[in-house]
């Protein structure tokens, strides 16, 4: 019954997903809605989820483009944003190394948070997994989500258009980003990673061309992972 | 926002590219080998790093009131971090937030 096991897999992935279709579809929502407010026209907001696919740093560029910050520095921000990628990668290479080289293409497309923590709890629990049903699960996490963050960007731009403008959308930002950080927190690193970033952005606001984001980000992550260090040498 | 069809389709490319590329790194490139453990450390506090950076200055003084701090929008920010620290869910966190920014722009507004 060989054959029928990575099918089973697919549908595992799909399952397991399923919880969070309900965090997807506001999200995405909302990103359509802010965009469009903020003036993009609907092809752009589309652009924008299925080309970058990757809310935070979607929502970071929206917000720097609503400054009207300069192109490079929007670019660079969200790339930043996006760094804690290149490890999703890592562990996903570990696990998925083997397969085809348009096989490892199509996945890093689909490497998202979602597919990224899904997939990698369920390669740990199960090491006996081959590697189609390993593939076979991680796209099967992607077939809930992926639609759902197009489809409803689509539905927040064009809910957004019609949306005027006098209701107070520029805060939907923040508190989207407040409520995605907030439960990140879990340790002494992450809060002072994260107080190190409010501390050092807000001193340096006044340096031109959002560099003070930068710097705080990059300050940030080192305080994150010097504490990292520390807690783990004192448990140790 | 003050650009050009152009100038927004170039940064939509540049990001999407810029992000697949990350994406793809170690998956495409280099295999199956193993990061070393201090890049590890500090990719794991990207998100941590970048984000409270970004929207501290809009909570702390935000373009709608011509940058002026309003108790209106520093309550909901409060809210929303707590309520999402505490519960560790999004959608209430910004359930809560949202209400609260509401509930105090008629307040105060």
């Amino acid at each position: 019954m060989a054959s029928s096991r990575p099918n089973s897999y697919f549908l595992r992935g799909a399952r397991d997903a399923l919880p969070f279709v309900l965090v997807v579809v506001p999200f995405a929502t909302l990103f359509g809605v802010v965009a469009t407010e903020a003036g993009l026209s609907v092809a752009q907001t589309m652009g924008f989820s299925i080309v970058v696919i990757a809310g935070a740093a979607q929502f970071a560029a929206l917000q720097l483009m609503i400054d009207d910050a300069p192109t490079l520095m929007i670019v660079l921000t969200a790339l930043a944003v996006n760094l804690r990628m290149a490890m999703y990668s890592a562990s996903l290479a570990v696990h998925l190394g083997a397969a085809p080289f348009w096989q490892r293409a199509i996945v890093a497309y689909f490497n998202v948070d979602q597919s990224y923590a899904l997939s990698t709890v369920r390669y740990e629990t199960e090491p006996d997994m081959t590697l189609p049903e390993r593939l076979v699960y991680f796209f099967g996490t992607m077939t809930p989500i992926a639609p759902c963050w197009y489809i409803f960007t689509l539905v927040g731009a064009l809910v957004g258009q019609a949306i005027p403008p006098e209701y107070a959308l520029d805060f939907a930002v923040p508190i989207t980003f407040l409520a995605l950080v907030a439960p990140m927190l879990r340790t002494r690193a992450h809060l002072l990673a994260a107080g190190t970033s409010v501390v050092v952005a807000l001193a340096l606001a006044g340096l031109p061309f959002g560099a003070g984001l930068l710097v705080a980000g990059f300050s940030a992550m080192i305080v994150g992972a010097q504490a990292d260090l520390w807690a783990e040498r004192r448990s140790a | 926002m003050s650009m050009g069809a152009g100038q927004i389709w170039l940064i939509i490319a540049l990001i999407g590219a810029g992000t697949y590329l990350i994406r793809f790194s170690f998956l495409g490139l280099i295999g199956d080998r193993k990061l070393p453990a201090w890049v590890l450390r500090h990719l794991r506090y990207t998100p941590v790093a970048i984000i409270p950076g970004l929207v501290a200055p809009l909570v702390a003084w935000p373009e709608a009131t011509g940058g002026s701090p309003d108790p209106a929008r520093l309550a909901a920010a409060a809210v929303t971090l707590s309520v999402g620290y505490w519960s560790r869910s999004i959608l209430l966190a910004i359930t809560a937030g949202a209400v609260t920014l509401a509930f105090g722009l008629t307040l105060f507004g």
